[in-house]
């Protein structure tokens, strides 16, 4: 390992390098791309907090789509600033959590059948987006009241304050993950990950934990959505919610290495910047491919690096100056693909 | 000590348990006999509260403890040590150790349980920041019978401790719960070992489909003539 002043230096000129960015950009397109990469990578951080416990939700759509569409719906028809309506969509998202998780938690659903349950779920929240149609706009999505430029209202004329607001969020939900790394939280959830009966049997409350690990990626995946929405200013369903994101947000997540804080964000950066490559070289040449490629490189992801591509290289260097850690290290795929 | 009074249990319509009674009393070690599918691991999980018996009442120190959750009854003073051990395999031996004084009643007192594990199994001292799961079958029913002494249990209960292991070490695990007996601690165990688990007993039971055939102190379970036959070979 790097000793610890060289990483600190390290993440600090990658900070002021973030920091002085936008100002040093040769183009707003740039800047656009980075805040897509910020807005995901902390969506995507906020499904690992889950993940990487062998809670596998293949359903945070469902999350993403409620905060979104509560805090607009609220703007546009109440009025109600997205700042605070945000609190609401995310407190409506992290609910839905709650009632998901107990339901599960409760009759022991878990590993494959908790990630089919959480499909259905963020598969019936798009759908239930698109049959309310006379509100929420249905497939044809709905576009936010434009007030130009207003930062009470979580609008601003300038691209840029998009760019500061989602990479301070991203911030925020690492530091939560180190947060959660200190915690007694994350000793329970790591032995319940591995072996619920074990985990009980030393007086671990596995519902409590569990629900409290579901509430906060929830909450904070909603949140995510009122950001993405605010930003691109227009709602869909299919680009909030349903499948396509559902499975968009974990493959993130896992091809960066869900096991480590920084995995979900570089994923994030590498899967935005090859779809954008994809999307201005080809142009609307291969719709659609981009989902096949996610199920086929999930499949493949999963059975050959299921620490990701990040997190087997770290792997990979500590296995070099630590011998003794090699024990079994790389059976790690068992967290998340162990059922009953 | 902990007293079961009359329990049933079922698993859907199958009922596993029939009035099912046992006790155990402080400091001493009582032992549950039986074949296979008898419903001696149902028994143990009962009581630790991962299933709920439908009726029937189990009371330990006073407090009525089968309608509480899993983790309360840990914070009772009951440790299971489940079938196979379940330790936690990507964690360390002492990781498992830590995790095992994950209750409350144990959190604070966990430096001085450790060093008196280490004591009793200098041999998981050695092995502490070897990762559970590359431990041999004796190491790791040790792992998993320290791991619940660290929440520092008032009854211990083992669920078939010598399941998989070769007999000479089998007869190690064996002199390890002889070592633990002698330091006061109340054990409830089941095996299908009867031979070697008797001579640790202080009472006994025999479960057989479910129902309670047989009880009595050590003396009387080795006098009776079809246990004799049946468990013991003479």
């Amino acid at each position: 390992m790097k000793s610890p002043w060289v990483k600190k230096l390290f993440l600090l000129l990658i900070l002021v390098l973030l920091v002085i960015f936008p100002a040093a950009s040769p183009s707003p397109y740039l800047v656009h791309i980075m805040t897509l990469i910020f807005i995901w990578a902390y969506i995507s951080t906020a499904w690992a907090y889950m993940g990487r416990f062998g809670l596998v939700s293949l359903g945070h759509g469902a999350f993403l789509g409620i905060g979104a569409y509560v805090t607009a719906l609220l703007f546009n028809y109440f009025n109600l600033s997205p700042w605070i309506g945000m609190l609401i969509g995310a407190s409506s998202a992290a609910f839905l959590a709650a009632v998901l998780g107990y339901a599960c938690f409760r009759f022991g659903v878990i590993g494959d059948y908790f990630a089919l349950v959480t499909l259905a779920v963020g598969e019936l929240v798009a759908l239930s987006i698109i049959a309310l149609r006379d509100t929420t706009g249905g497939s044809l999505g709905f576009t936010i009241r434009n007030l130009g430029n207003a930062p009470l209202y979580f609008q601003f004329s300038n691209k840029v304050y998009f760019y500061y607001l989602s990479f301070l969020f991203l911030v925020f939900a690492l530091y939560l993950w180190v947060r959660i790394d200190k915690s007694k939280m994350q000793k329970a959830l790591r032995a319940i990950g591995e072996d619920e009966i074990a985990a009980s049997s030393v007086g671990i409350n596995i519902i409590k934990y569990k629900m409290t690990i579901t509430i906060i990626s929830a909450f904070l995946t909603g949140i995510g959505g009122v950001l993405y929405a605010q930003y691109i200013t227009y709602l869909n369903p299919h680009t909030l919610s349903g499948v396509e994101v559902s499975l968009a947000i974990p493959f993130k997540a896992i091809l960066g290495g869900m096991f480590d804080m920084w995995g979900p964000t570089i994923g994030t950066a590498m899967i935005v910047s090859l779809e954008e490559y994809i999307r201005v070289s080809y142009g609307t040449k291969f719709i659609g491919i981009s989902e096949v490629a996610y199920g086929i490189a999930l499949i493949v992801l999963i059975i050959f690096l299921p620490k990701g591509l990040y997190g087997t290289l770290k792997e990979m260097k500590i296995f070099k100056n630590e011998r003794r850690r090699q024990y079994g290290c790389n059976k790690r795929k068992e967290v998340i693909l162990r059922g009953r | 000590m902990l007293r079961v009074e009359k329990i049933n249990v079922s698993y859907g319509e199958f009922q596993v348990l029939h009035e099912v009674s046992i006790e155990v009393k402080s400091g001493e070690t009582a032992i549950v006999v039986g074949p296979n599918g008898a419903g001696k691991t149902t028994l143990l999980r009962v009581i630790s509260g991962l299933l709920k018996p439908t009726s029937g009442a189990i009371y330990f120190d006073g407090h009525r403890i089968d309608d509480k959750e899993p983790h309360e009854i840990v914070e009772l003073g009951i440790a299971l040590v489940p079938e196979g051990g379940r330790l936690f395999p990507y964690l360390t031996v002492y990781d498992n150790l830590k995790i095992g004084s994950f209750a409350k009643r144990a959190r604070g007192g966990f430096r001085r349980t450790l060093e008196e594990i280490f004591e009793l199994f200098p041999i998981l001292k050695e092995r502490r920041n070897q990762l559970a799961g590359s431990l041999s079958g004796g190491e790791r029913q040790m792992l998993a019978i320290a791991r619940s002494l660290m929440s520092q249990p008032k009854l211990i209960m083992l669920d078939e401790p010598s399941l998989g292991l070769a007999p000479r070490v089998v007869s190690r695990v064996f002199e390890f719960i002889g070592k633990i007996r002698s330091q006061g601690y109340s054990i409830l165990m089941v095996e299908q070992n009867a031979r070697k688990a008797l001579e640790l007993a202080d009472h006994a039971y025999l479960l057989e489909s479910g129902k309670l055939e047989f009880h009595g102190g050590r003396e009387d379970f080795l006098r009776n003539p079809y246990i004799k036959k049946a468990y013991l070979g003479i």
